[in-house]
């Protein structure tokens, strides 16, 4: 990495900040341009959270967060200070899987897996915001999550019966 | 990256008195075009302001029966906004046509009026560029330029402007709010962004240490006839070719008033007040649209690979104009164009 502008000046200092990641309150001093997909998997070891493009392209580095599904290759962490993150690590609770993770293996919704925890964290955020009824809307809905192996139907399929089985027990 | 200095402004005030007084720093609000920049080296700010802490975050009324955004609303709140879906339906329908669920949920008004071109060539460093790097050339007119401009081009450069919210709101006439270090401003839509000219590296008529406070919609009534249709080369989490905003306002049998924008074919959104005016007092009819079509892209130029876009947008209009005058806005879920 290069000094970049500002030549000789002194380098920055790392800045404090707090985030709640999967539950657990995390404080951490961190440099202005590490990238929350980054501090993620290289500061906290959740290597969960895949790194495809690191553009925006792509949405397997999908997280949650304050609620919303977003691309945490393209925030940086220090913008996120008081934040609340959940990551593909987070969904389980007491051990037992959450239903989009089952739905994910009752319906093979996956082969090599890479952009699995993004696709499972965009469609759980997906389910939430209640604006997917469709097949349409749920394709339409997840396009931010590409599937290089083209498991497409399949993930459809698992977030279909979540929605169904949601449904279902609210009547 | 370059390594920069940041600060988490508090104020508008001070925000803009940060920024002004040094020539390397910039905002950042979503940061999903910045950081993509600066990742590739493209932008190298030495100073990051974010902005994001400001109370630039509402939907309010305006006094005349409008509604003012605010610059840190993101493309997601703005186009699920009941207002907005109700008074300005065009508006969502290309916010929701544009990039993906993700993205719209870090995207803001501001950031997404200033998000710069998608061309090739601009995003890499190791080639010429007019807009990255002015008086180095313009690789694209000789090269490939499959998503370039064809109205309003000039020698340095053939960009387009890639949003799609900023397209409905030239089609709405919407007026962008920014204070700078001189006070406050106000300008419309159609004088935000700039033609290429002498000056690519030009995207807009904002000022350095200008912040974009909010975007007003005046009080208008399209919300029965209107489309945002978007062509691309994959249905959805794509860049426009083209695509066309119409709003329509009917009165009987007769159109009373058009507005019309394109998106995907110059450096910004293209309007042609003239071409409107063909619609004014008549009925709806293909023929009539054919002809503001042919009016509209009279002095397209198409380059090797873009060339297809001038047919594209002629039939685009025409297929945009008639679900518009038919009350069938185009879905941003089920793709198929009636
Ligand atoms: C893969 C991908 C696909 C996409 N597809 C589409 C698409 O189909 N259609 C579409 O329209 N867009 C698309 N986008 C672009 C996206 O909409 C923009 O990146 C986004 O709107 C930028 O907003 P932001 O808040 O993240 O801006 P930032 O990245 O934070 O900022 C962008 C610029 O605006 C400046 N800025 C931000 N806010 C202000 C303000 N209030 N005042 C002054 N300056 C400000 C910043 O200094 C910076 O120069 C896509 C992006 C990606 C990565
Ligand atoms: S079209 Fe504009 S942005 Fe693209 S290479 Fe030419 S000058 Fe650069
Ligand atoms: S790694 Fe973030 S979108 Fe691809
Ligand atoms: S399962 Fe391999 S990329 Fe989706």
């Amino acid at each position: 990495m290069s000094a970049g502008q500002g030549g000789a000046a002194a380098l920055p200092e790392r800045i404090a900040i707090t985030l709640t990641v999967n539950g657990e309150a995390r404080q951490m001093d961190v440099l202005p341009w590490t990238v929350l997909l980054d501090l993620l998997r290289d500061h906290l070891a959740l290597t969960g959270t895949k790194k495809g493009c690191d553009h925006g392209q792509c949405g397997a580095c999908t997280v949650i967060v304050d609620g919303r599904r977003i691309n945490s290759c393209m925030a940086f962490a220090v913008m996120k200070d008081g934040a609340n993150v959940t990551t593909i690590e987070g969904l389980a609770k007491d051990g037992v899987l959450h239903p989009l993770q089952q739905a994910f293996i009752d319906h093979d919704a996956f082969q090599c897996g890479y952009c699995t925890p993004g696709q499972i964290c965009s469609g759980v955020a997906l389910i939430e915001e209640g604006r997917a009824r469709t097949r349409d809307e749920i394709r339409e809905f997840m396009s931010g999550n590409i599937c290089r192996c083209g498991a497409y139907t399949n993930i459809v399929d698992a977030i279909e019966q979540v929605i169904g089985s949601n449904e279902e027990a609210a009547r | 990256m370059n390594r920069f200095s940041y600060l988490r402004a508090s104020s508008v005030d001070e925000a803009v008195r940060e920024a002004a007084s040094d020539p390397a720093a910039r905002f950042i609000a979503g940061g999903t075009n910045l950081i993509d920049l600066m990742k590739y080296n493209v932008e190298q700010p030495a100073r990051l302001i974010d902005i994001t802490h400001l109370p630039l975050n509402q939907i309010d009324e305006t006094d005349s029966g409008g509604l003012r955004i605010g610059a840190l609303v993101t493309n997601d709140e703005a186009a699920y906004d009941p207002r907005v879906q109700d008074r300005y339906p065009l508006l969502s329908s290309a916010i929701l046509a544009g990039a993906s669920a993700q993205l719209r949920n870090s995207a803001t008004t501001g950031g997404n009026l200033l998000q710069r071109t998608r061309c090739y060539y601009f995003y890499d460093p190791g080639t010429p560029c007019n807009k990255r790097e002015p008086g180095t050339g313009c690789p694209a007119a000789t090269g490939r330029n499959r998503i370039h401009a064809i109205l309003g081009t000039s020698e340095h450069c053939i960009a387009t402007h890639p949003s799609d919210m900023a397209v409905a709101l030239a089609a709405l006439e919407a007026v962008v709010h920014v204070t700078g270090p001189d006070g406050e401003r106000a300008i419309p839509l159609s004088d935000f962004h700039r033609l290429p000219g002498d000056h690519p590296e030009i995207d807009t008529t904002l000022r350095h240490g200008e912040i974009i406070t909010a975007v007003e919609l005046p009080a208008a009534d399209f919300s029965r006839n209107y489309t945002y249709l978007k062509l691309r080369d994959r249905l959805s989490y794509a860049f426009a070719l083209v695509s066309v905003a119409v709003a329509l306002r009917i009165d009987g049998d007769a159109i009373a008033e058009a507005r019309l924008a394109l998106g995907g074919v110059a450096h910004k959104p293209w309007r042609d007040p003239e071409a409107e005016t063909l619609l004014h007092g008549h009925p709806a009819s293909e023929d009539r649209f054919a002809a503001v079509a042919d009016h509209i892209l009279k002095d397209a130029r198409g380059y090797e690979d873009n060339a297809f876009k001038i047919d594209l947008a002629k039939r685009a209009i025409i297929r945009a104009l008639s679900q518009a005058a038919a009350g069938t806005p185009q879905s941003q879920t089920d793709k198929r164009i009636q």
